[in-house]
C-alpha cells in the first residue's frame, strides 16, 4: 500500500507543473492564436467566429473553415508593424548592452569584495524592488524631464548651459530599461563569479598572464553562463515592454508592446493584437531556445 | 634512473659551505592585519633539491609557498631566486610554476590547451608548442587524453595534467602546494615515487608544501618544520626522525614516547636522566644538558623491545608494565605498554615471521627496554 501510495504521489508531483503550464500558458497560448485566426467583428467578444456548443460538430468545422491567416498577412503589408518590432529588437538589444556593460563590473566587485560584506551588497542590488516598479519609471520622469533634477544639476555645474533633452526620447527608454532591468543583470553574473575557483586566475597570472589578460581567458570566458543567463533575463522582457517606452519614449518611438496596447484597447482589434503577440512569442522563442542551450550545456560541463 | 639515484645518495649541497643557494629566504616577516603569517624566517634552497615544507594547518607553509610564487609580497625581508631579488615582481615574471592544491585547471579548456596555456603566453611558436604539449602528456602518461576536459577525468589524472602544466614551462622552480592532498592513499603513494623520479630526470628544484609527513619523509631531500610561522629545524629526514631538535618536532613528526625528568649525571658522552616514571635513562649524547636540568627523552615506539624476561640492563633503560592495548597491523604490531605509574608507552615490533610460538596477549606482565643510542635527550 505504502509503495502504491508513494507511486501515486511520485504521479502528482510530476502532473503538477505540467497541469500549471498547460492551464496557465498553453491554453492560454492556443486561445491567443484562436483568435489571431478569426476576424475582427462589432460584437461581444470582437471576433468572429464564435464556438458554440448548441451548433454542434457541423457548426465546429463550419467555424475552422472560417479562421484565416488574413491579420498575419496585414502584419506584413503594414510597415508600422515590422518598424514596431525591428525598433523593439533594436531597443532590447542595445539596452541589454548597455545593462551588461553596467552589470559586469558591478557584480565583479561584489564577487571580489569579502564575503562579510557580499550578503550586504547582494540586499543593495534587490532593494530596489521593494518599491513599486511604476514609481520608480515615475521618478525617472522628475529626473530626466528638461527641468527636472539631472538638468538642474549640470546646470549648475556649469557643464551644459542649454538643458539636455533626454525625456521622450529613444535614451530616456535605454536608461529606463538598464535602470529596471540592472538586477536581473547582475545576479546571474554575481552566481557565476561567485562560485569561480580563485585559484584559477592565480594559476593564468601564475603561466604568465598580466592580471587583464588572465580575466579575459580564463574569467570572462567562465562566466560566460551567467552573462547568457542574464542577457536573456533582460533581452526578453525588454522587446515587449511597454510601460517604459510609454512613459519615458517620445511618441514617435515604435515599440511592439506599445502597438499592442493601442491595436487592443484603442482599435479594439483583438485578431490582429493577437497575431502580434504571436509573432512576438515566435521571435522571442529563437533566444529562449538559444538561452536554454546554452543553460545545458553548461550543466553538462558541471559549472 | 638507478645511476641517477646513485647521484642522489651523495647529493647534500646543504653541508657544503662553499655551495650557493638557489633559493634564499632572507629575514622573511608576512604580516596580514595583525595576525604574523611568517615570522622572521630564513631558509636556503639548493639547486635540484626536492625541499618540503612540513606543518600543521596555519602554519605558514602555505603563506611562504605564495610568496615564492609571487601571490604574496613579504612585508618585510626578502627572497632571492638564483641571484636575483624578487622583491616587486609580480607573479607572471618569475621563474616559478605552481602546482596548486585544487590543481586549478581551466575547465574551459582541453587537457592540451591547459598545457599549452603558459607556452602560449610566452608566444611560442605553434609547432614548438605542439612537441612540448606531446612531450608533457607522454612525460605524465596522459597521451589519449589529449582532447578531454578536466570533468572528464579521474582525480588522479587530473593530478597529472596539473603538473605537466606547471612543468610545460620548464620553471626554474616548481612549487607544489599539497600536491597529493586530493589523491586516495595508494594512488598517493605511487606518485610520490613518481614525482621524485620526475624530479631527478628534469634537474629541477621542487618545493613543496605539505601537511603529511609520510609524504614529506619520502619524497623529500630535506624537510623544514614549521610552526608559528617560524622554522623549527630544517633537516634530512633521517636526521628530522632520529635526531629531532626539540619536543615540537619529535612530536610532530611519527610515533614517539617522551619521558620527563631531571638530569642526574652526565659525562664520558651519556647523560643519566631520572624520569618521573621512576627509571632512569643512560643516553648517548655528545651535548649533554647540564646536571640538575630538567630534560626529556624521547624514544620511538621501533626502537623499544617488549619482552616477558628481565632485560640485562635493567634497571637502567628498562621499566615493568603490562600490556593494555594491542594492534595487529600487519606488517607489524603496535603495544600500548601501561608502566606502574598509569603512563602508556607505545611499542611496536615488526612481524618478520609469520606466526610467534605463544605471542604476547592483553594483560601479561612485561619488560620494556632499549639502547643507549635508542632515542634523544630533548632540552627544552
Amino acid at each position: 500500500m505504502a509503495k502504491f501510495g508513494s507511486a501515486l504521489f511520485n504521479r502528482l508531483v510530476i502532473v503538477i507543473p505540467y497541469a500549471w503550464l498547460l492551464f496557465f500558458f498553453l491554453i492560454p497560448f492556443f486561445i491567443v492564436i484562436r483568435i489571431s485566426l478569426s476576424e475582427t467583428a462589432v460584437a461581444m467578444p470582437p471576433y468572429l467566429p464564435v464556438f458554440d456548443l448548441a451548433s454542434g460538430f457541423g457548426g465546429f468545422i463550419d467555424n475552422i473553415k472560417q479562421f484565416s491567416i488574413d491579420n498575419y498577412i496585414w502584419l506584413t503589408e503594414d510597415a508600422l508593424y515590422t518598424k514596431a518590432y525591428a525598433s523593439s529588437l533594436w531597443i532590447a538589444g542595445v539596452s541589454t548592452f548597455l545593462t551588461l556593460l553596467i552589470a559586469y563590473p558591478v557584480a565583479y566587485g561584489m564577487a571580489q569584495a569579502p564575503s562579510t560584506i557580499r550578503p550586504t551588497l547582494l540586499m543593495l542590488v534587490i532593494l530596489p524592488f521593494w518599491t513599486s516598479f511604476l514609481i520608480r519609471v515615475y521618478a525617472w520622469i522628475a529626473i530626466l524631464k528638461p527641468e527636472g533634477l539631472l538638468n538642474q544639476l549640470l546646470l549648475t555645474l556649469g557643464v551644459i548651459d542649454q538643458p539636455l533633452i533626454i525625456l521622450n526620447t529613444n535614451w530616456a527608454i535605454y536608461i529606463g530599461i538598464v535602470y529596471s532591468y540592472l538586477p536581473f543583470m547582475v545576479l546571474p553574473i554575481y552566481s557565476s563569479l561567485e562560485k569561480m575557483d580563485h585559484s584559477l586566475t592565480e594559476a593564468a597570472q601564475d603561466l604568465g598572464c598580466t592580471p587583464i589578460r588572465a580575466f579575459w581567458r580564463v574569467t570572462f570566458p567562465l562566466s560566460l553562463p551567467g552573462v547568457v543567463a542574464g542577457c536573456m533575463l533582460v533581452f526578453i522582457p525588454a522587446v515587449g515592454e511597454f510601460v517604459i517606452p510609454d512613459l519615458l519614449g517620445g511618441s514617435e518611438t515604435l515599440m511592439i508592446g506599445k502597438t499592442l496596447w493601442n491595436e487592443f484597447n484603442a482599435n479594439r482589434d483583438w485578431p490582429v493584437s493577437a497575431a502580434v503577440a504571436t509573432i512576438l512569442l515566435l521571435i522571442l522563442v529563437v533566444p529562449i531556445m538559444f538561452f536554454q542551450h546554452a543553460q545545458s550545456k553548461a550543466d553538462a560541463e558541471g559549472r | 634512473m638507478k645511476s641517477l639515484g646513485s647521484i642522489r645518495r651523495s647529493f647534500a649541497p646543504w653541508a657544503d659551505p662553499n655551495s650557493v643557494p638557489f633559493i634564499a629566504v632572507k629575514n622573511v616577516t608576512k604580516k596580514f592585519g595583525d595576525f604574523v603569517a611568517v615570522d622572521d624566517l630564513s631558509l636556503n634552497i639548493y639547486p635540484r633539491e626536492f625541499f618540503a615544507l612540513l606543518g600543521a594547518s596555519g602554519c605558514g607553509k602555505s603563506t611562504l609557498l605564495r610568496m615564492l610564487a609571487g601571490f604574496e609580497q613579504p612585508t618585510s625581508g626578502e627572497i632571492i631566486l638564483d641571484g636575483q631579488s624578487l622583491a616587486g615582481i609580480p607573479p607572471y615574471k618569475r621563474p616559478v610554476n605552481m602546482m596548486f592544491q585544487s590543481y586549478a585547471l581551466f575547465p574551459h579548456m582541453t587537457v592540451e590547451n591547459n598545457i599549452a596555456f603558459g607556452l602560449k603566453q610566452d608566444g611560442m611558436p605553434k609547432a614548438d608548442i605542439a612537441a612540448r604539449v606531446e612531450q608533457m602528456l607522454k612525460l605524465v602518461k596522459l597521451d589519449k587524453f589529449a582532447k578531454r576536459k578536466p570533468h572528464q577525468l579521474s582525480g588522479g589524472q587530473r593530478q597529472r595534467v596539473a603538473l605537466a602544466r606547471s612543468l610545460a614551462k620548464r620553471p626554474k622552480v616548481l612549487l607544489l602546494d599539497e600536491p597529493l592532498g586530493a589523491l586516495d592513499k595508494k594512488l598517493r603513494e605511487e606518485t610520490q615515487f613518481e614525482l621524485m623520479d620526475l624530479q631527478q630526470e628534469l634537474g629541477l628544484t621542487f618545493v613543496v608544501v605539505t601537511h603529511d609527513q609520510e609524504e614529506a619523509m619520502t619524497m623529500a631531500d630535506r624537510i623544514a618544520v614549521m610552526a608559528h610561522g617560524k622554522v623549527v629545524q630544517v633537516a634530512t629526514p633521517p636526521e628530522i626522525y632520529e635526531a629531532p631538535n626539540s619536543r615540537f618536532v619529535a612530536d610532530f613528526i611519527g610515533d614517539v614516547n617522551i619521558f620527563d625528568g631531571t638530569v642526574s649525571s652526565a659525562g664520558n658522552g651519556t647523560v643519566e636522566i631520572a624520569t618521573q616514571t621512576g627509571f632512569t635513562v643512560r643516553v648517548a649524547s655528545t651535548e649533554p644538558p647540564a646536571v640538575g636540568a630538567k630534560a626529556g627523552f624521547a624514544v620511538r615506539p621501533e626502537k623499544i623491545r617488549v619482552g616477558r624476561d628481565r632485560p640485562a640492563c635493567a634497571p637502567l633503560n628498562a621499566a615493568q608494565g603490562e600490556i593494555w592495548d594491542i594492534g595487529y597491523l600487519g606488517d607489524m604490531t603496535v603495544f600500548h605498554i601501561k608502566l606502574k605509574d598509569g603512563k602508556v608507552v607505545k611499542a611496536s615490533s615488526l612481524n618478520a615471521v609469520r606466526a610467534v610460538e605463544d605471542p604476547l596477549g592483553y594483560d601479561q606482565e612485561v619488560w620494556i627496554s632499549f639502547d643507549e643510542n635508542a632515542g634523544v635527550v630533548l632540552k627544552d
